[in-house]
């Protein structure tokens, strides 16, 4: 199909980006790879009288080391990020989540950053980022500030960066080497995306908890963290029994989206099994 | 030897894989305009007002049709299948909805404009006020009393009524030791081609004459029905078939979007260019499937079947397609029987109206239904009895033979199952697949062994037989075998082509009998102004029908070459050896000639014998006289993983017997596609409607067409039982893949799912509702 008419405009800088945006406000829409935003625009289910095409801003596109964090620009691409050595020797659960994204041709086009912008309930990095405590860089003509992940998701398609904001850098603190991270998708046959997806960090010491991080997507309208579960398994001993009770409260008390393919009660059980089974391989049993 | 049966790769392939297909797409007229159509957001509603006024004002339109433009100028949408003793409904559709909205998607205007841009955002400028009217959706609601009526004067939403008998069913059921019953509802899904529907037409006031590019399965029946709906002589009409890009049954019938354009190239005098979006596409072509079966067999025992007895409720949507009658009755009951020896048949088969996109043939069109009833009630059957569901098979097979009449009337040219299972069995190791299964479970793990017994009615077929049934249309086919000067050949074909690679197996034919390289051999079809009468590829019909007259036509022409090389060389045709093209002569191999130079001598006809009309070519009409019936054996085996439900393909094997083969390369593509097609109707492909009737599945973002990583390796063995029917010995390989797959996976999960007792489940198989079926089934005290 044909997008409604629109102007787009190219900046060439970051800080022309940023003068664009400002102008326009709520009447642009910044496209980055486009994986996300081209196909709703054609379908018209998203229009907007602008569009700033910032793909060209090559100073956004980077993978370095900083500070004890891995920095990726905002323009890095999915497949730029799943096939980082840098990333794939410090935080491999963030290769494997890039590697899970759709197909290689979308992942040769689109952009972390885009990604979490879009801030699409099941999509994969948010879980992986929730778990990992990602903050997000935003910057407008004022300043910049930085969002932690999960401060950054609102609700579907929605965030927290301001109107006149562009999200430019993700930064991951790279993880205490005693923790293990994993990651579990059932994807959906259609598109990839994920009915459920789940990410589990997990630092044990001996037999006992010492950390746990777990988030999910695909659930309700944002991805989140499971505060409440983590706080179950902080301190405990970690059996099976006590894995499956407290898997038992996942998604409880939550609305959890329901469509044809997977109603409510089957998104739940799926998030249960994959925390369990997460739970389980990185406890090493 | 010949190249019939070699694994000659496709001449279609490099001209279409280096981007020189030339799709409808690809047209582009001078002055050429564009259409989009204004559709219907409700299922059921009222049209109170339709306000264009600011549409028809929008820079770039051209202009605004509602179905009062249409008015007394076009006539509805005729359907091509009337079935006998049916008491089938009138009903035709509109070109346009007039009144009321019958289905979400249906057409209720349409914006012509100068650019594509233009004619869409114009299109969102029309107004349309409907009232809303409740809906329905599903085929066995639809025919309740209360129910919503799609159409006022068609009482239950009954549009026909087809009932088949045959044997002695009170005494079948009286002998029998249990009477199986089972309920099964085959969802709806869609043939989904890659390329989309589209048209062009371009009307030439001078000649009054209308050229309509169409991606279409059959050009000449599209040439008819416009003719019909635009009140056009045929002869001033021209459809030309650019290349297709995919069919299964989509591109069949005669669609009201491809009228409209017409109808607007004429008044407006200027090309008209159509192509629908992939959204369009699944909101108003056609679907498929959707018959729910009330189904009881009375059984033996020992699992032998005396009589089939039930009724099928077919979802035709909320208009006849062209040929969708045929597809919930003929084509379906018919061979519900399939390959076993069963004496009495009692089905009665309605086709009902609901507030849904009109069904037809998705590859298989009846028969796959037909197909997934009878295999899924075979292994019910079995479970019922305690028995192996191979067992049960083997105890109903048919014996071997030639022309054996089933208890429905039709005669099955040549058969011979048993072979065919027997190999799949043995290859897959059958006894082992069984025994692993039983070790596994002890460890809590769940494969699942699906073997089907498959048959397909191919090669359509004897004219007087599908008139009989009620088609409105013949189905012999034509060829032309043409041998130019140079001693080059078009063959000239009715049937049409649109990825079955029938440029390559007809070569391979003509090539045979003429000794004429393929690579000098061109296929020319789908232009009624280039093309004698013929009627399309559907049915797996392109080999056995169309195959088969591009044989004869060869063999006529040859039959001349041989005569007048006699005459040239001085000698009688007796006298004469062929071999690689030359004929020879046999008491003086130095005096030849090759059928080239025979050509050339054929054509400038200095000197032929008396009474010899110059030129080589000869055309043959070719009415076979009787169906053919490819028939086979698949296996698969799956692993369903309990906790979640998906399920992971660990094999699927493929015995097919399609007769003869004409070239083995493409018998695998066309099986593995049917069989791709087939696993993505079980598990992955669904169209779901709302209560209310909205599309819930209406883009690839919701249906899942089944992907690389989605299927199988797939394994294809072939057992060879030559048709009795053509001369070529051929049956017909393009469906039988999705009509054994669709039901072969079906057994395979729910034979996983066994343990916890499960009988059956309705597809598709999605992991939720295996899940879901594995709770209710451990609730209500299944064990595992």
């Amino acid at each position: 199909m044909i997008p409604a008419t629109f102007e787009c405009y190219r900046p060439k800088t970051v800080d022309e980006a940023l003068s664009l945006i400002s102008q326009y406000k709520d009447e642009a829409k910044v496209l980055a790879g486009g994986q996300s935003l081209i196909p709703m625009m054609k379908l018209r289910f998203a229009r907007y009288p602008v569009i700033i095409d910032i793909g060209g801003l090559d100073e956004l596109r980077f993978i370095k080391e900083e500070d004890g964090k891995i920095k990726i620009g905002a323009l890095t691409k999915h497949r730029e990020v799943e096939k980082s050595e840098l990333i794939s020797s410090k935080i491999p659960v963030l290769s494997y989540c890039a590697s899970e994204i759709a197909d290689i041709q979308v992942r040769n086009m689109g952009t972390i950053g885009g990604s979490l912008a879009h801030a699409d309930p099941s999509a994969d990095f948010p879980p992986v980022m929730l778990v990992l405590e990602a903050d997000v860089v935003a910057k407008s003509q004022n300043g910049e500030r930085t969002i932690s992940v999960k401060d950054l998701f609102v609700s579907v398609f929605e965030t927290s960066l301001k109107e006149d904001e562009l999200l430019t850098e993700v930064q991951i603190p790279i993880p205490d080497n005693n923790m293990k991270f994993g990651y579990k998708k059932f994807p959906h046959p259609a598109t990839g995306f994920a009915v459920v997806n789940c990410a589990v960090g997990l630092k044990m010491n001996g037999n006992t908890v010492e950390d746990i991080r777990v988030a999910f997507g695909g659930m309700t309208t944002s991805p989140y963290r499971d505060y409440e579960l983590e706080e179950k398994l902080k301190g405990k001993e970690l059996n099976d029994s006590l894995i499956e009770e407290v898997s038992d409260s996942i998604g409880e008390g939550k609305d959890i989206i329901s469509d044809y393919y997977a109603d409510a009660d089957y998104r739940k059980h799926v998030a249960k099994t994959f925390f369990k089974r997460l739970a389980n391989e990185l406890r090493g049993s | 030897m010949g190249v019939v049966g070699q694994p000659v790769k496709r001449k279609e392939d490099r001209r279409l894989i280096t981007g020189y297909g030339e799709f409808l797409e690809d047209i582009k007229l001078p002055g050429m305009l564009y259409a989009v159509f204004v559709r219907s957001p409700l299922a059921h509603g009222k049209i109170v007002s339709i306000d264009t006024s600011e549409a028809e004002n929008y820079p770039g339109v051209v202009a605004v049709f509602t179905a009062k433009d249409l008015e007394g100028k076009v006539n509805d949408n005729p359907v091509a299948w009337i079935v006998p003793d049916s008491n089938q409904a009138d009903v035709k559709r509109p070109l346009l909805a007039r009144d009321k909205v019958r289905f979400m998607g249906e057409p209720v205007a349409v914006v012509i404009a100068e650019s594509r841009q233009a004619a869409y955002d114009a299109a969102e400028l029309v107004y349309v006020d409907y009232e809303d009217l409740p809906a329905v959706v599903q085929a066995d609601e639809a025919v309740k009393d209360g129910a919503p009526l799609v159409h006022e004067h068609v009482p239950n939403n009954i549009a026909l009524k087809w009932h088949v008998k045959g044997g002695d069913v009170e005494k079948a059921f009286s002998e029998a030791d249990r009477i199986i019953k089972q309920r099964i509802h085959i969802h709806r899904a869609a043939p989904v081609p890659l390329e989309p529907r589209g048209a062009v037409a371009k009307y030439n006031p001078g000649k009054d004459k209308l050229t309509v590019w169409v991606t279409t399965q059959n050009a000449h029946i599209h040439r008819f029905l416009l003719s019909v709906i635009l009140n056009e002589p045929e002869h001033k009409i021209r459809v030309i078939t650019p290349d297709v890009g995919g069919g299964f049954g989509a591109k069949i019938p005669v669609y009201i979007e491809e009228a409209v354009v017409s109808f607007a190239a004429m008044q407006l005098k200027r090309p008209v260019k159509w192509v629908e979006t992939r959204s369009e596409h699944f909101v108003s072509s056609i679907h498929g499937r959707d018959f729910i079966g009330e189904l009881e067999f009375a059984v033996k025992n020992d699992g032998k079947i005396l009589g089939i007895r039930g009724k099928n409720y077919g979802n035709l949507g909320a208009y006849y397609s062209t040929i969708s009658p045929g597809c919930v009755t003929v084509l379906h009951g018919l061979i519900l029987p399939g390959t076993y020896d069963i004496q009495a048949f009692d089905y009665e088969m309605y086709g009902v109206f609901t507030n849904t996109a009109p069904t037809d043939a998705d590859r298989g069109a009846g028969r796959p239904e037909a197909l997934f009833f009878l295999e899924r009630m075979v292994d019910i059957i079995a479970q019922e009895l305690g028995l192996d569901p191979v067992e049960v098979r083997k105890k109903n097979l048919l014996p071997p033979g030639e022309n054996i009449k089933t208890v429905t009337g039709l005669v099955y040219d040549s058969a011979d199952y048993q072979k065919a299972m027997n190999k799949a069995l043995e290859i897959a190791d059958y006894e082992g697949l069984r025994k692993q299964q039983e070790e596994l479970r002890k460890e809590c793990r769940y494969i699942g062994i699906g073997v089907v017994s498959h048959i397909d009615i191919c090669g359509f077929a004897p004219s007087k037989v599908v008139g009989a049934v009620g088609l409105q249309a013949g189905q012999w086919e034509s060829a032309i075998v043409r041998v130019h000067p140079t001693g080059k050949v078009t063959i000239v074909s009715g049937a049409s082509p649109h990825g079955q690679g029938s440029d390559t197996t007809y070569s391979q034919i003509v090539s045979d009998i003429l000794g004429i390289p393929i690579e000098d051999i061109e296929l020319v079809y789908g232009d009624t102004d280039a093309v004698q009468m013929g009627w399309g590829t559907y049915g797996s019909r392109g080999a056995a029908t169309g195959g088969t007259a591009v044989a004869k036509a060869a063999k006529k022409v040859f039959e001349k070459a041989k005569m007048l090389a006699a005459h040239f060389l001085e000698t009688e045709e007796e006298n004469l050896e062929f071999k690689d093209g030359v004929f020879i002569r046999k008491d003086n191999p130095e005096k030849k000639i090759t059928i080239q130079d025979v050509a050339l001598q054929a054509n400038v006809a200095w000197n032929l014998p008396e009474g010899v009309e110059p030129g080589l070519e000869a055309e043959v009409f070719y009415d076979p006289s009787n169906f053919t019936y490819p028939f086979g054996t698949h296996i698969c085996v799956v692993e369903v993983d309990p906790e979640t439900g998906q399920v992971d393909f660990l094999k699927y094997l493929a015995v097919d017997d399609a007769g003869n083969i004409l070239n083995p390369l493409l018998a695998d593509g066309q099986v593995q596609g049917g069989i791709v097609h087939g696993i993505g109707h079980s598990m992955y492909e669904a169209i779901v409607y709302s209560e209310d009737g909205q599309l819930l599945t209406g883009s690839f973002n919701e249906y899942a067409l089944p992907k690389a990583h989605l299927v199988p390796h797939i394994e294809n063995h072939y057992t060879i039982t030559p048709s009795n029917v053509n001369e070529l010995g051929v049956k017909g390989i393009g469906e039988a893949g999705a009509i054994a797959a669709q039901v072969c996976v079906a057994n395979a999960i729910i034979d996983a799912l066994k343990p916890f007792g499960i009988k059956h489940l309705d597809s598709p198989y999605t992991p939720a509702r295996i899940w879901k079926a594995i709770q209710e089934a451990k609730q209500n005290g299944g064990n595992a």
